[in-house]
């Protein structure tokens, strides 16, 4: 059974198609990568799959249970209990980091395990260490996010994602904010969780990076699906629009 | 008239006028919140009138909304207006004023803040109120806070508007003693008190902002 099932997902802006009749579906412990030039829809489809956006057509699907399909025009949900079910199976990584200001590192990752999933707060307290080790960041769960660098912020970030202990994890383009430097840190972190077998979906702009981690990478152009397979299969493909793609990225 | 019993019937004046710039506070500052909530509202007809309110209560003179919420009850209904009715009117139409500056403050905070923290919280697996009240609001309060100690400061003076009404604060007893003794040491008093009192305002609302300058 797949993890993630996104079915002929449409999503229009106005009247701009932004995603045509895209469908995806991620296996547990897979990690999938999807690249392709800016405005090209991968965002949004992430967007829609955490959610954030409303679908305009198609059903989105986690472990087998319908979590967003289409009644006419309209966009529907299941109810209260079975959002709040779904909605555990998925943690999301921001660009911008998006972490609370106002709480410390240790509360930023604590808070929702604690009062939202009224979970056990010596356990939690205890995962979110261990998180923060992981992260090489055990030494700051006091500091708040302004005194952190912007790889710092992103890796309490995915350490805040993870303290949910969600199936799946999805990235919006992580590194995008951060300089190079910043962006190695970042990358070895989320290289560190592929090993955890902790299945994500990366929308990013790191083609080395998605080339050597990926067990599939998608291309996306215009809002369709352009090329989809192993990343060996894509990055050598001989397809038009991708070597146009690689070959700007090979200039720089 | 000696001084001592001149500063008498002062400090129970501001005594009074402490009663009211404590109580407009109490009642205005959340009723603020509800009125922002109602002008931001996504219904076009709550919106538009709560956007009406707030238009009415900034744009006439407070001392006219006091006497409207004073004698309006008697000569629209024939209400009896004596008793504590005075005190009430008074509250009443400090904190419905003060409620509208207020919650055009509030709108501003809460339509500052980025797009990020609601969408977090969401994933996060925050409800709505949630999210409001743990995320959205402790930050707002930050950046209103300036905003919020101008309108404070201006309160405390407004205090003297009770005057209009004749109710006992500060102000309207230092006027009386002044015709009564023409003199004119009743409204140096008075000045000092505001001017301290205001003093004292800043300098708690300065000691928040720092307490909360923890983060930016």
């Amino acid at each position: 059974m797949s993890l993630l099932e996104m079915k002929h997902i449409n999503k229009k802006f106005d009247n701009l198609e932004v995603i045509k009749d895209i469908s995806v579906s991620v296996k547990e412990g897979e990690i999938l990568s999807i690249i392709g030039p800016s405005g090209s829809g991968k965002s949004t489809l992430l967007r829609c799959a955490t959610m954030l956006e409303e679908i305009d057509g198609g059903e989105i699907c986690y472990m087998g249970e319908r979590a967003a399909w289409m009644e006419g025009k309209k966009a529907c949900h299941p109810g209260k209990e079975a959002m709040k079910r779904i909605q555990e199976y998925f943690g999301l990584v921001f660009q911008s980091f998006n972490l609370f200001p106002h709480y410390s590192v240790m509360k930023n990752l604590t808070d929702a395990p604690i009062n939202i999933q009224k979970r056990n707060k010596d356990e939690v307290y205890k995962e979110a260490r261990e998180l923060l080790k992981k992260m090489g960041l055990e030494d700051k769960e006091d500091a708040y996010p302004c005194q952190l660098s912007g790889g710092q912020c992103q890796r309490v970030a995915i350490a805040r994602a993870l303290a949910l202990n969600p199936k799946i994890l999805f990235f919006d383009e992580p590194t995008s904010a951060l300089d190079p430097e910043l962006t190695g840190e970042v990358l070895k972190v989320i290289r560190s969780l592929a090993d955890l077998d902790i299945t994500m979906v990366i929308v990013t702009h790191e083609m080395a990076f998605a080339r050597e981690i990926s067990d599939r990478v998608i291309f996306m152009d215009k809002g369709v699906v352009e090329l989809e397979g192993t990343p060996d299969e894509v990055f050598t493909s001989g397809h038009g629009r991708m070597q146009e793609f690689l070959g700007k990225f090979n200039q720089r | 008239m000696e001084f001592s019993v001149m500063l008498g019937q002062l400090a129970e004046g501001m005594v009074q006028s402490i009663c009211i710039f404590a109580l407009t506070l109490i009642f205005s500052l959340p009723l603020g919140l509800l009125v922002s909530f109602g002008r931001m509202s996504k219904n076009r007809i709550v919106s538009t009138i709560f956007r009406i309110y707030i238009s009415i209560m900034r744009g006439t003179p407070l001392m006219l909304q006091l006497l409207v919420v004073f004698y309006g009850p008697f000569y629209l209904f024939g209400a009896n207006i004596g008793g504590m009715y005075r005190f009430i009117a008074i509250i009443l139409g400090f904190s419905l004023n003060y409620a509208a500056y207020f919650a055009e403050i509030y709108r501003s905070g809460i339509e500052s803040m980025p797009r990020g923290q609601y969408e977090a919280a969401k994933v996060l697996g925050y409800n709505g109120r949630q999210t409001f009240m743990k995320i959205i609001l402790p930050q707002v309060i930050k950046r209103i806070l300036p905003s919020v100690t101008n309108e404070v400061i201006t309160l405390v003076k407004d205090t003297s508007l009770a005057f209009a009404l004749a109710y006992m604060e500060m102000f309207t007893i230092a006027k009386q003693i002044a015709a009564a003794n023409t003199t004119f040491v009743p409204f140096i008093v008075a000045g000092v008190f505001y001017y301290v009192f205001n003093l004292l305002v800043a300098v708690v609302m300065e000691g928040i902002e720092k307490k909360l300058n923890y983060y930016h």
